[in-house]
């Protein structure tokens, strides 16, 4: 049976991580270059929102981002609490950064779009709200972790705040359907296995574009930096010391 | 098991009575930030009126955010809080234990200042008692979420300000139903949605904070 758990070692993984980063980073920058191509270009103007509407194609993927990063890092946390692996909760931290700047472009560019639509950058909607603490949460476990000396202690401390945040999450997606608020409502729904829009297809085309292309941008820039967490957790380690002799031979 | 409770709650209550000066000063704190208000925003009624729900509960949520340093340093520096962790009782009871005395020094005191305050804003009848009743359901769970922050920070520096980061963003639900209530109930509304839900959060955060906060102190400790 092939093992998982043998990438869960940081030696086995480095190699392999070096080589996924790359994988991801030129699709990400295919994707982008044609998502950004097609919301420029290709998709038409809404007949509502005119032009200013095209903010949709990164305002919709980075505030998904935002969200499933949360997730995925509180789940690695756990997956690093459980198991104690090493590898998990460096991943977690890897993760943040990226979803607390998906947070705030997310924040940035709605402020953008609220600004023609609604005449206001800001206003205090459910939706709104909840994703300026989802910023907050990132940053508190940005700031958790780099206040405590001891990395395995930080590791756990950290992956603890980052499950007790994950809350949060859910109340996020729904609040626009809890509360009747500004911020619309979703424009793509699953019903029933198939996907419904309340858009065109090429928006959701462009849309789905966008999303691969920030996904695989967050891919391949956690790889990276779990990679230099990893040199930087296993500096005494002995292959860790091969790898830098072999690199500079 | 009730025994450990008790003893917990009895030990950390004679303590706060020692130092009653701290218990007093997270109270005159509640009432100083809540009286800045009018002095900032001028003197106009009905302004102030619209606010005091506000006011009280963001003054409620500093104030028990204040006290939260406090709540296991202590025991940390001295060392009891090794030997509560040997303890045969299960260290979620211990942590619920001080968390309740934690909400009797700090919490309750400002849940019986605010009809005070309430009046001073010009709350009447019904909001006033609305505001006590959101006060007494949402302090409790101010301190819960509270202890899983202070048992994080334990022991490091620049915890008090790095613990205020932690913990008010997960405070921010219990403060909009809260001083959701109180206006939705002055506004003529039902406050019932809003102290369904409030009721709902503190009976998770009864059930989940204390395992939360226990897990959170064995990290720090070990």
């Amino acid at each position: 049976m092939f093992n998982l758990f043998k990438f869960a070692s940081p030696a086995t993984f480095y190699p392999l991580a070096g080589r996924l980063a790359m994988g991801f980073g030129i699709a990400s920058a295919i994707l982008l270059a044609i998502g950004l191509y097609m919301s420029f270009f290709v998709a038409p103007t809404d007949y509502k929102q005119g032009e200013g509407y095209r903010i949709m194609f990164i305002h919709v993927p980075a505030a998904w981002m935002s969200m499933l990063i949360y997730v995925v890092m509180a789940c690695w946390a756990a997956a690093g609490m459980i198991w104690h692996t090493r590898l998990s909760s460096m991943m977690a931290s890897s993760l943040a950064p990226t979803g607390a700047m998906f947070t705030f472009i997310a924040l940035w560019t709605g402020a953008l779009w609220g600004k023609p639509m609604w005449g206001a950058w800001w206003v205090w909607d459910a939706r709104l709200t909840s994703e300026l603490i989802l910023l907050f949460l990132y940053i508190g476990f940005m700031a958790l972790e780099s206040a405590i000396d001891d990395p395995r202690r930080a590791a756990r401390a950290s992956g603890l705040l980052a499950l007790v945040g994950v809350v949060n999450v859910p109340i996020i997606y729904y609040s626009v359907q809890w509360w009747n608020t500004l911020h619309q409502g979703s424009s793509i729904k699953i019903v029933d296995g198939g996907v419904e829009s309340s858009m065109s297809e090429i928006m959701v085309w462009t849309l789905l574009v966008m999303t691969f292309a920030c996904w695989f941008y967050t891919i391949a820039v956690a790889l990276c930096r779990v990679r230099s967490i990893i040199l930087e957790r296993e500096a005494n380690t002995s292959w860790v010391k091969e790898l830098l002799q072999g690199a500079k031979s | 098991m009730l025994a450990a409770l008790r003893c917990m709650v009895i030990r950390d209550l004679t303590l706060a009575m020692r130092h009653r000066s701290d218990v007093l000063t997270t109270v005159f704190f509640f009432i100083i930030v809540v009286s800045l208000f009018p002095l900032g925003v001028g003197p106009d009624a009905q302004l102030l009126k619209e606010m005091a729900a506000g006011v009280v509960w963001v003054a409620a949520l500093l104030a028990s955010m204040l006290s939260l340093t406090r709540l296991f340093a202590d025991d940390f520096n001295d060392g009891t809080l090794e030997q509560l962790l040997l303890v045969p009782q299960p260290l979620a009871l211990i942590v619920l234990g001080k968390v309740l005395a934690h909400w009797i020094i700090s919490g309750l005191p400002l849940v019986l200042m605010s009809p005070l305050l309430g009046l001073q804003f010009g709350l009447e009848g019904d909001e006033l008692i609305m505001l006590m009743v959101t006060l007494l359901i949402g302090t409790p769970v101010l301190s819960l979420l509270g202890a899983i922050g202070a048992a994080l920070t334990l022991g490091l520096r620049g915890g008090g300000v790095l613990v205020s980061l932690l913990v008010l963003p997960l405070y921010i639900p219990v403060l909009i139903f809260g001083a959701g209530a109180v206006t939705a109930s002055a506004a003529g509304m039902g406050a019932d949605g809003h102290l369904s839900l409030m009721g709902a959060i503190l009976l998770l955060a009864l059930a989940l904070a204390p395992w939360a906060s226990a897990a959170a102190l064995r990290i720090s400790v070990e």
